[in-house]
Parts: structure tokens; C-alpha cells; sequence
């Protein structure tokens, strides 16, 4: 049997031709890492270009990229030493090339960051420094190379580190050591002959060796993102198993879940796998499934949480610190979608709190947008709620990426959840769910007995515009179709329910909750409810979706002109015609699957 | 604590259960060889047993005989839903390195990449295997994929070492390898336009050595070319017969491949040196992949 090897994923940032590829190059050839042939192969290309060969050349293995001199995307190297294996990522420094710097450190566990000693600090050695922190890497050593370029002069050296070390402070990055070196003559990589006597080592490779592995964060509280739920029925499998990666924490079966935003509840029946031995326990890192001791309707995009640990923040708002690489500047007044977790929710910005240039922390107030490459703290509002941890409790739940035009345009870390105007709902409806009492009849049992869906149809239109006609026209026609429907009117709410409030003037919002409550235990019964209302605005709608799951609400609007921002799904433009208009409404049921066809 | 091959596996997993949340028409690039096969093992990990979309093979009528044999065996016996594509036209009019007509890397470039694109996008003839019939028929459904799966490894050469884990491909299925989407934090691109696919990619950083291990590990078979037989050859890596080589070994079975790779003579020899093509490429697959190449 022969012994596991360590892994490591290591990545080198830094200004363009600093020396990255070379240092990277260097580390190959010392250690005896490369295939052979590799090197002659390199060797034998620049002579037949008659080029002088550069060890820079192991990297850049693209044609174009030898030509410009420059990377223009990370490469993965591979590498071992005596103590581990490793991956090495060669991200390139020119600014162009950011994201592409982006993708590849926010592979590794560590970093090394050249500065040229000619050179000294330039614009992309502060602004990968600034990246490295944003992407949360927590190892970082700084090499200063070309050391051959200045005589090995350890007074230029020392400036360097200083100048560099004061930057590292501003930003809050403490490294984990300086290193001098020159990856053209070896000096200082895996070993010294001579050059700087004044400096005792360590030598990059040893830096290397000293990195430690991060670990899986199996004590911090359980979060697993819910990336999909499988029936596979047609291979007559009927598990229900949801699926997902744990981040952090661990479970085991019979343990009580959340799921986070919707407040469900279900207890951990069986762990799924394939060909491993039965499982009773999952933990963070691991891409797992679980079937639950009941059928609640869970899907993508929700975070599951241990009943018994701290809830994750909810909410519409966001305080964020961010950076942007998209090609057009992040924007107000513009829709983006936000990507958090298995989450996907449609996002824009609220407030521009500040924009800061990462290589020489300059910083505006007073923005309407985030321009390429730089950073920002800002207020994100989703359109529906979402469930995350701030970033200083737990990184992996609280971080995100915005994607603009099918393409990731910037990413960031959230700082906190902020107060919205749902969240007075929000919070009855998490308590509600959590002492729910459930009935032995599940809600699927319910649909397949009756053949429907329980849905709440909410019909609104301006003032007399006919909305309870065809309301009670759908209701009598479902009706005499054999569905379970019930009409339920605002004033059979509003004289009972709200008898207590009716008069206290502004009580419009805890009206709609109190309406949105009687209507879900009617959903809950597996019930068709129509309901009417004047006028509903999207504010309006987004405490109804609150209380009420948002997939199971239609909004239809009866009248001509839609005279408030309420997202519909469907516009009665004649509402006189009532037979007209329920052949419309039984049109919309059918195709969203609620009822089915013929009838 | 995880081991290396734990980590790779489960980030493997989330990957491919990442490409069935996002892409509605997904399938599977499936070469027969060892790479490719691991993928499918992860497939059936990351669904628990099950294979919920199409493998894909691309055919090029010159693959080693017991490479068809083991693909349609693993088909039976795993209930697969195999297609495979294959470029008719040039094979009718001989534009092949073998009959002579064409150099080893416009070969590649008509059986693969061509027959790949076409099969992609449904306008090249895909066929089936029927498991009532236990024969291929012509399929009928030509919908264009929007997201392949393939078991390409950034450690086989150089522009695969630049590869996202998805990788978006415009109309004409063009990698462009200077201008790709940032990815990071365990977030992909799955947003693309219409015409265009996305290639994603499981097993970018697995190592050779890994993929053995992982045979080992789980017991997946694998076809016996890989093994010397007793003439003390065995292939190391699966393509067309008239550009594919055996190398000297003797490792009769994974175990002594792993040992091999880990402390023998193959240390230091690449692992496609037995693929003629990538000779004639320049050094690499680059030109071939820029095109669609997988």
C-alpha cells in the first residue's frame, strides 16, 4: 500500500512581468517535476523561433501567448515535493486579465505574490493584494524577484517590504513573510549559492512546505445549499432525495432541518449514496443527499439549516462590499441577477455606499455606478427573499456573484442582512412554520386525490371594474367541473378576522397578512381559493408571497390599463364577457400544470 | 479529514449536478477510455445510481474494435442511453488519413471536431440504442444540446490547463481561450444565448494518477487495452488505431498501473505521447481545440 500524498492548490499573482511564470518555471526544473522530453521540447521550439528560451515558456503552453509574452489565463500546473502534491495556478498580471487572475486564485489555498525588485511596487501588485483579501485567502508570502536585477541589494529590498507592508495594513492583510529571490538564476527558490548573504533563507520552496492545509469547517453550524431535488420515477426509483454540497457543520439522520427561505421544516430520514456503505452522518465538503421522514415541497435555491443552531439572516436587502469585472460599469436602475448559494434571484442596487480604486485605495461617494476592476460597498435589494450568513460568521454562506448579460460580472462578500419591509411578516411566518402542526394527510396526498393544485388566484383591477363577477364566475364553473374551490371574500376577512383593527385606521398591511394567513390554511387543505382586491401593488404582493409560498399564487388583472406595478400573470382586458374571461382563466390553470387538461 | 481523491470527487459531483440544474438539454461526451468512464462512475454518484441524460460517442469508424464492443456492453448492462454521431460524408469520400487523402490533424478535425459540432446541434444523423431491440436505430429527436459534458483534465497538455469547468462555445463551437468568463467560489456560467453551448468540464483537476487511483478505489471497469496481456504492451491512452500506440509496459492490472505512474519509467514520459496528432499540432492540441475539439 503506498502512503496517501498531501494536496495543495497554490496560486502566483502579481504585476505583469514581475516574473510569475518564470518563478513558477524555475520551481519545475529544481525539483525535477517536469515530463520528460518537456524541456528539450521548449528548448527545441525556441530554437527553431529563434528565441532565446525563458523558463516562462514551461507555463505559457498557448501559441499566442508565447508571441505577446504575456498569461492571459491562469494555468494549472502540476508539482510535487517530499512533503505534497500540488497544483500551481499562474494567473496573469496584466489588468486586462483580472477576471482571469480572479478565476485562479479563488481556486487556491494559498498565494504567493511577486514584486519585481527593479521595479518595485506597481498598480497590480496592490490591486491582486486587494483580491487575494476579497476572495478570502488567508495565506499569502511575498516574493521579491528579479533580486539579480539590483546587485542582490538588501537596502532595496527592505524599501520594498516596507512600502509593501504598510499597503497590506491599510487593506487589513497581514502576510505571512517576505522572501527575496531571482527565479532567472535560481537564487533563493529551492536553495541559495551565495548571492544574498544577507539573508538567511527561508527559500520559496521551504515557504511552500510551510503553508498549511485549510480544513474541512466541520464545527461551525450546518448550512447546505439546496442545489436540486431528485425523483428519479422513470428508472422506478421513488426516492425523494434532496441534494446538495455541505459548506459547513454536519448532520445526521433523524436530525430536524430548516429550510431557509421558505421556513419548512423536515427530519432527516435516510442519507443517500452510491456504492459506499450506508451513511449516518454527512459533514461540510461532502456533495450529499437525504431523503426527509415527509414530502414538503422543497426546491433550489433554499439553504438548509439544523432546527437546533443560529438561523441564517433573510431578507430583500443586502450590505455588500463588492468588486466588478464586467466590460460595462455596475449600474443603478439596472436589473442584474444575483447568485448565492444554489440561490438565483433578480437584484439591483440601492445605494452606492462608496467606490474605491483597489491598487491605490482611492474612493468616491456620490456614485451611480462601479466601473471595471474596481471595488464598492453597496446596499443590493433582491426581489425575493434570501437566505445567506454575513461574511465574518461564515464565508462560504456569505459570499455571491452578479451576472450581467449571461456572464459573471463581479462578486462579493456580505456584510449584513438589513431590515425590509416584509421583514415584520417574515419573522411571524418562520415562528408559524415552526410550531406548525402537521395533519397525517401530507399536501401530496391531497393533490392526487383531489387532481389539483392548491393555488391562491388573486384577482385585481381597478375600483367597479367587475373583478368579483368573473372572480365567482371561475369559482362556478371549477366547481361544476368537480374541483374543490372556494370563493373567499375580503369582507368575510375583514369583519371577522380583522374585527379588532377594522378601525384603527392604517391597517392595510396587516390586513393583506391576516387575508394571505386564512388563505394558506385553505391552500394547506388543498383547496382552489380566488380572491379579490383593489388595486394590489407590488408591496402588497411581496407580503402576500410572504406568507403564502410564491409558486403557489396566480395574479390576474381585470381591466384595460394596469394602473399599479404589480407583476401579473395574466391581463382580462374585457372583464364584461365573463364567459370569455373564465375560458382565459381556465386556460392560465391549465397551462401552469394546476389543473390538468381535458377537463 | 478529506483525502485529494475525496475532494475531486465531490467537487466533481456538485459539478455535474450544477450542469443538470441549469442546462434542460445536457448530454455527455463518452470516448470509452479511462477518463471518460470515471465521469460516467461520477455520473452515477452524483444521482444516485442513475445516468439521467445521454451519453454521446463520437465514431469515427477507425476506434480500436474492442473499444465499440466494451461501449455497447457497458450500454446493456447499465441500461444506457447511448448516442453516437459519426461525420458520414467524410468517411464516404475517404477524407481520411488512413485512406491517404488528408494529414493526421484534418482527420481529426473531420471525425471529431466536424462530427462532434453536427451531432451537438442536430443536424448530423445521431443514432440510438434501442435496449427493446438491442441495436442502434436512427434517432429522431434532433434537439441541439446546450451543455456537454466532457472528461477532458488540465493536466494532459497545454490549453487544457486553461480551461474553465464551463466553458461557454459560440455558434461556430469557437473556444475563444483569450477572452473566457471569470469563475470562482463554486459559481458557473450558466447563462448562455441561444445557438451558443456550454462545455463543462468534472474532471479539470484530476491528474492521471488520480483517475487510476480512483479505479482502484471504486472498482470501475475499465477496458483491457489498458493492460499488458502478456506481450508486454498496453495502451495509455484510447483513440483512432492508425494514430494510437501502445506503450512498452508491463502492468497487468490498476494496481501495478498506479505503481507505475507513481515510482516507475512512466514518471516522466507524457501521457499522450502515444497520440500522433498532437505531434503534428505544434506541440499540443491547441489549433484543434480553438475549433471545437474537445
Amino acid at each position: 500500500m503506498i502512503p496517501k500524498t498531501e494536496h495543495m492548490s497554490l496560486v502566483i499573482v502579481g504585476h505583469v512581468d514581475h516574473g510569475k511564470s518564470t518563478v513558477l518555471g524555475r520551481l519545475l526544473v529544481d525539483t525535477g517535476s517536469l515530463p520528460e522530453g518537456k524541456l528539450e521540447q521548449i528548448r527545441a521550439n525556441c530554437e527553431r523561433n529563434s528565441k532565446p528560451f525563458e523558463y516562462a515558456f514551461l507555463i505559457d503552453a498557448l501559441k499566442d501567448e508565447q508571441s505577446q509574452g504575456i498569461t492571459i489565463d491562469s494555468a494549472r500546473v502540476f508539482f510535487r515535493t517530499k512533503k505534497r502534491n500540488y497544483t500551481l495556478i499562474d494567473a496573469p498580471g496584466h489588468i486586462e486579465f483580472l477576471k482571469n487572475m480572479v478565476t485562479g486564485a479563488s481556486r487556491a489555498e494559498a498565494a504567493f505574490l511577486v514584486i519585481d525588485a527593479e521595479e518595485g511596487v506597481r498598480e497590480n501588485s496592490r490591486r491582486h493584494g486587494y483580491m487575494l483579501s476579497m476572495l478570502g485567502i488567508r495565506q499569502t508570502a511575498i516574493i521579491v524577484n528579479k533580486m539579480d536585477l539590483v546587485d542582490f541589494n538588501k537596502t532595496v529590498y527592505e524599501q520594498i517590504v516596507t512600502e509593501y507592508k504598510e499597503f497590506l495594513s491599510r487593506i487589513g492583510v497581514t502576510p505571512i513573510c517576505f522572501l527575496p529571490a531571482s527565479a532567472r538564476t535560481g537564487e533563493g527558490i529551492a536553495g541559495f549559492n551565495g548571492s544574498m548573504p544577507w539573508h538567511e533563507g527561508p527559500s520559496v520552496l521551504e515557504v511552500l512546505d510551510s503553508f498549511e492545509k485549510e480544513v474541512e469547517p466541520t464545527s461551525k453550524s450546518f448550512r447546505m445549499p439546496v442545489q436540486d431535488v431528485y425523483k428519479f420515477t422513470r428508472y422506478g426509483d421513488s426516492r425523494r432525495i434532496v441534494a446538495g454540497t455541505v459548506l459547513t457543520g454536519s448532520v445526521e439522520v433523524g436530525d430536524e432541518l430548516i429550510f431557509f427561505p421558505s421556513g419548512k421544516k423536515g427530519r432527516i430520514k435516510t442519507i443517500e449514496s452510491f456504492n459506499t456503505a450506508s451513511l449516518r452522518e454527512i459533514q461540510a465538503g461532502y456533495a450529499a443527499g437525504f431523503t426527509l421522514d415527509e414530502q414538503i415541497y422543497v426546491t433550489r435555491g433554499e439553504l438548509a439549516v439544523k432546527a437546533d443552531e443560529p438561523m441564517p439572516k433573510v431578507t430583500t436587502r443586502l450590505r455588500v462590499n463588492l468588486f466588478w469585472l464586467g466590460k460595462e460599469p455596475f449600474r443603478k436602475k439596472k436589473e442584474y441577477i444575483l447568485k448565492l448559494g444554489a440561490t438565483r434571484v433578480p437584484v439591483h442596487i440601492e445605494e452606492i455606499t462608496r467606490a474605491i480604486n483597489a491598487s491605490d485605495l482611492h474612493s468616491d461617494t456620490e456614485r451611480d455606478g462601479v466601473k471595471r476592476h474596481e471595488v464598492a460597498d453597496c446596499i443590493l435589494k433582491s426581489s425575493r427573499a434570501v437566505a445567506f450568513d454575513a461574511s465574518q460568521e461564515s464565508a462560504l454562506t456569505g459570499r455571491f456573484v452578479i451576472v450581467d448579460n449571461y456572464e459573471i460580472c463581479g462578486g462579493g462578500i456580505v456584510r449584513e442582512g438589513l431590515e425590509d419591509k416584509q421583514t415584520w411578516v417574515r419573522d411571524k411566518v418562520f415562528l408559524r412554520d415552526y410550531k406548525w402542526e402537521r395533519s397525517a394527510i401530507s399536501l401530496e396526498m391531497r393533490t392526487e386525490k383531489y387532481n389539483q393544485k392548491p393555488t391562491l388566484i388573486i384577482i385585481t383591477g381597478q375600483k367597479n371594474s367587475g373583478k368579483k363577477p368573473v372572480a365567482k364566475a371561475l369559482e362556478r364553473k371549477l366547481f361544476s367541473d368537480g374541483k374543490i374551490v372556494y370563493f373567499l371574500g375580503i369582507g368575510n376577512v375583514l369583519y371577522g378576522i380583522d374585527a379588532d383593527i377594522k378601525d384603527t385606521g392604517n391597517y392595510r398591511e396587516e390586513h393583506i397578512r391576516r387575508l394571505s394567513e386564512a388563505a394558506n390554511l385553505l391552500l394547506n387543505a388543498g383547496v382552489i381559493v380566488v380572491a379579490t382586491a383593489i388595486e394590489l401593488t407590488s408591496d402588497d404582493l411581496e407580503i402576500i408571497k410572504t406568507v403564502v409560498e410564491p409558486e403557489k399564487i396566480e395574479v390576474v388583472w381585470v381591466g384595460e390599463y394596469v394602473t399599479t406595478d404589480i407583476p401579473n400573470d395574466l391581463v382580462i382586458p374585457d372583464p364584461r364577457n365573463t364567459e370569455e374571461a373564465v375560458d382565459l382563466l381556465k386556460n392560465l390553470l391549465q397551462e401552469r400544470g394546476i389543473i390538468f387538461r381535458p377537463w | 479529514m478529506m483525502d485529494h481523491l475525496q475532494q475531486l470527487e465531490n467537487l466533481s459531483v456538485h459539478i455535474l449536478r450544477e450542469a443538470y440544474a441549469n442546462f434542460k438539454s445536457l448530454g455527455m461526451l463518452w470516448s470509452i477510455g479511462k477518463d471518460s468512464t470515471v465521469l460516467l462512475w461520477l455520473t452515477r454518484k452524483a444521482f444516485f445510481g442513475h445516468v439521467p441524460f445521454p451519453l454521446i460517442h463520437i465514431d469515427t469508424h477507425y476506434k480500436i474494435p474492442e473499444m465499440i464492443k466494451y461501449r455497447d456492453w457497458l450500454t446493456k448492462d447499465w441500461k444506457l442511453n447511448m448516442i453516437y454521431g459519426v461525420n458520414e460524408a467524410a468517411i464516404a469520400e475517404k477524407q481520411t488519413f488512413p485512406d491517404g487523402n488528408v494529414d493526421r490533424i484534418t482527420c481529426c478535425r473531420l471525425l471529431k471536431t466536424e462530427a462532434l459540432k453536427s451531432t451537438i446541434i442536430g443536424e448530423g444523423r445521431r443514432y440510438r440504442f434501442n435496449h427493446k431491440k438491442g441495436d442502434y436505430e436512427l434517432d429522431r429527436n434532433t434537439e441541439a444540446f446546450t451543455g456537454i459534458i466532457v472528461g477532458v483534465r488540465s493536466d494532459e497538455e497545454g490549453s487544457r490547463s486553461k480551461e474553465r469547468y464551463f466553458s461557454p462555445r459560440d455558434k461556430e463551437n469557437l473556444w475563444d481561450v483569450g477572452d473566457q468568463p471569470p469563475e470562482f467560489w463554486s459559481q458557473f456560467k450558466t447563462d448562455f444565448k441561444a445557438g451558443t453551448h456550454v462545455r463543462i468540464h468534472p474532471l479539470l483537476d484530476w491528474t492521471e494518477l488520480n483517475i487510476w487511483e480512483y479505479i482502484e478505489r471504486e472498482n470501475i471497469p475499465t477496458v483491457s487495452l489498458y493492460y499488458n496481456h502478456g506481450d508486454g504492451k498496453r495502451f495509455r491512452s484510447l483513440g483512432c488505431y492508425p494514430c494510437t500506440y501502445p506503450i512498452d509496459s508491463e502492468s497487468r492490472n490498476v494496481g501495478e498501473i498506479i505503481i507505475e505512474l507513481k515510482s516507475g519509467k512512466l514518471k516522466n514520459i507524457a501521457e499522450r505521447s502515444g497520440r500522433a496528432q498532437d505531434k503534428d499540432d505544434g506541440g499540443g492540441l491547441e489549433t484543434l481545440r480553438r475549433d471545437g475539439y474537445m
